[in-house]
């Protein structure tokens, strides 16, 4: 039990709570992987950064790896904020930046598990040339990336991955440009493992979020979740809550599907599902191996 | 890692680059990241070479964006870490040197430099980033830049920039150029068992206990390696002692007073000058890197004629001498200042000298050095 655990809930204490120690007893196991302290979180009511970080620290449970090997790294945005809420080493690299930070840490330190976990704006568009070169590596990483269509932090402009026609601040007239394939783009260039769920599928994310990690190679699942504040309303999709009941209404499973076939279109089927599960030697095991030469 | 690996004990014929990977892998460094540029691209081959060698790691990234973060991540893993680079690439790493100093992680940053502005002269020499090397990234901070003459230098003064860096939790500078990374010369290695190293400033003490950015007098805070338990969140966002983001004006100011005076306080214990006949001189050439020695060729030329002439180099360019020139000031005629660009350190000594004495810049565009004699000229001018 850390210090500062206690001191959030005396912090928090109302006349008619149970004494600080009794509730820490009956905290929920999520908790004790969150930096109570720093709550509340940012965070817009419905967003579904939200979702997806409960069901990363669930994950990180189910492997059974110890929480002190874990390393969460972000780059910057609202779902860079992600490595400030949990209570693991982490780091807030700058905007784009963070895989190559988890390039260095990873290589230096192998016995770490480390995750980027950024926004859609952050891992492809400024950092689009480190998610294809990690990928090309096969670096043992593992990417979380939560594609909100769009740059929430900023304002709600345009992503790499907006739809086509999809407005933002700065597409007013609907978006003209081609967007970003995320599972094609990281398959093509060899990642060994590419899964898309969206924030409703908590489940099936969990699931995904923990085989990645486990995964040995660059792996990376891309989360569709509700920025309800600016997609959603820019676009009159109404809030988190509707978007969520049109995941519900229009995602398809597609396990396997060809990842050339997975591209987004605006307010239309969605397929998820897990597209690419491989073995292949990681960057170390081909660097051990040109080492004996 | 073995010590007799990473360390060359004996004479060796090499050139500056060449020295400056040897002086990386003498301290101890087991991480380069990096991205190949003239005149710096012998660093990054001799360290794909030698780093496998000492189980170390060797790994050339995308752009020198990805080389600059990795050498970060590497640190928090533990490791010593380098990267080197050379005009475009240095200007694309100044984000995140910012990210460097505002986490304080400590890493070494090789700069050859060569003439620009842009592309410039990729295969010539110029002392044209000096200036970025200080101001360079956004915001306020200080820097530690060290500007080495010779290959010699080159590695002893790289030993030096890890040194600094573990000392003051920071990324350091090494500022060399064209000629002195391409210049072969007799590079003297040491026994490890004389190589004087600092260790990384870990903590002991245990994580409940560990406050990452609370310091004590000489306002630089402890560090840990990431994987052991401590749980640190470590931003660049202005942040409070716990590594917490805050975004306020009060933690702002707390901040970075404390960035910027963990090196102004301390400027003088890292400061380096090398001074010849500056006692009784009536002019003092203030120069550094590759220009001191055409500057010494200049000075000999003017005892010829009887001039007292005196030289001081600057082995740290950053921090600046200061209160060494506002001294000088007092004593000498005049300050000639020759540099590999149009003016950037004679505004330096020009501020330090405050009127009290003619300073005389000795402006050279890149390319090659200067001629002596126009260093001579600068001098008979500030006598005349
Ligand atoms: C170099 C740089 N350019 C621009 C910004 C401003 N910026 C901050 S976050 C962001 C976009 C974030 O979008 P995304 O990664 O999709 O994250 P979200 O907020 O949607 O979760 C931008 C452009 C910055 N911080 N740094
Ligand atoms: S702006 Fe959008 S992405 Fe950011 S917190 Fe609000 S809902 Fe979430
Ligand atoms: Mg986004």
């Amino acid at each position: 039990m850390s210090p500062s655990r206690t001191d959030s809930a005396t912090r928090n204490a109302s006349p008619t709570a149970p004494p600080a120690a009794e509730r820490t007893a009956l905290r929920h196991p999520k908790d004790l992987l969150l930096r109570e302290d720093r709550l509340p979180h940012i965070w817009c009511p419905t967003c579904g950064i939200g979702t997806c970080v409960a069901s990363f620290i669930e994950a990180i449970a189910e492997t059974g790896i110890p929480e002190e090997k874990f390393a969460v790294i972000s780059g910057i945005g609202c779902t860079g904020r992600v490595a400030g809420y949990v209570k693991l080493d982490s780091f807030h690299t700058t905007h784009g930046r963070a895989i190559p930070y988890a390039t260095g840490l990873h290589l230096a330190h192998p016995e770490m598990k480390v995750v980027v976990f950024s926004g859609d704006g952050d891992l492809v568009a400024i950092g689009g040339n480190h998610l294809i070169h990690a990928a090309r590596r096969n670096l043992d990483i593992t990417i979380i990336c939560v594609n909100n269509f769009i740059y929430g932090m900023t304002g709600g402009q345009l992503a790499p991955t907006t739809p086509h026609t999809a407005r933002t601040t700065t597409s007013p007239k609907g978006n003209w440009e081609y967007p970003f394939n995320v599972p094609h783009l990281v398959a093509s260039c060899g990642a060994t493992y590419v899964a898309r769920w969206t924030s409703l599928h908590v489940r099936r994310m969990r699931q995904a979020m923990r085989e990645a990690i486990l995964k040995r190679g660059f792996s990376l699942v891309e989360i569709i979740a509700p920025c309800s504040t600016l997609y959603a309303r820019k676009n009159r999709l109404g809030t988190g809550y509707d978007l969520m009941k049109f995941y519900h209404d229009n995602c398809e499973v597609r396990h396997g599907a060809d990842t050339k076939e997975l591209d987004i279109e605006f307010q239309q089927k969605i397929a998820v599902g897990k597209f690419v599960d491989v073995e292949k030697p990681t960057f170390l095991d081909r660097i051990g191996a040109g080492r004996k030469k | 890692m073995s010590a007799k690996h990473a360390v060359l004990t004996g004479e060796h014929f090499m050139n500056g680059d060449v020295a400056a990977a040897e002086g990386g892998l003498a301290a101890g460094c087991t991480f380069f990241g990096g991205y190949p540029i003239t005149p710096a691209t012998e660093v990054a081959e001799r360290m794909s070479e030698r780093l496998p060698e000492v189980d170390g790691i060797y790994i050339q990234m995308e752009d020198e964006i990805a080389s600059m973060c990795a050498i970060l991540g590497a640190a928090w893993g533990g490791a010593k870490s380098m990267t080197s680079t050379s005009g475009p690439g240095f200007s694309l790493m100044m984000e995140n040197l910012g990210l460097g100093f505002m986490t304080e992680t400590p890493c070494v940053l090789v700069n050859v430099q060569r003439g620009g502005p842009s592309t410039g002269l990729p295969t010539l020499v110029g002392q044209q980033d000096i200036m970025q090397a200080r101001w360079g990234s956004h915001g306020d901070y200080e820097v530690i830049a060290l500007a080495p003459n010779s290959p010699q230098e080159c590695f002893d003064l790289t030993i030096e920039a890890f040194n600094l860096s573990e000392q003051y939790r920071m990324p350091v500078l090494v500022m060399t150029d064209e000629v002195i990374g391409h210049m072969t010369e007799k590079v003297v290695i040491p026994p490890p068992e004389q190589i004087r190293l600092t260790p990384r400033r870990y903590t002991r003490r245990p994580p409940a206990e560990y406050v990452p950015f609370a310091t004590g007098q000489d306002l630089v805070p402890e560090m840990i390696k990431f994987g052991e338990g401590y749980r640190v969140h470590i931003t660049g966002l202005t942040h409070d002692e716990r590594g917490y983001p805050v975004i306020n004006a009060t933690e702002q100011a707390k901040l970075v007073r404390r960035l910027v005076d963990k090196v102004r306080r301390n400027a003088e214990r890292i400061l380096r000058v090398e001074e010849d006949g500056t006692d009784g001189a009536e002019v003092v050439i203030v120069c550094y890197g590759i220009t001191s020695r055409v500057a010494q060729m200049a000075l000999e030329l003017a005892r010829r004629k009887r001039k007292r002439v005196g030289l001081m180099r600057l082995v740290t360019v950053w921090p600046f001498p200061e209160a060494r020139i506002r001294e000088l000031a007092r004593q000498v005629r005049g300050f000639v200042v020759p540099e590999i660009n149009l003016g950037q350190i004679v505004y330096e000594v020009e501020r330090c000298a405050a009127g009290q004495a003619r300073t005389l810049l000795v402006p050279h565009a890149g390319g090659d050095v200067h001629p002596p004699e126009a260093i001579l000229r600068a001098i008979e001018e500030v006598l005349s």
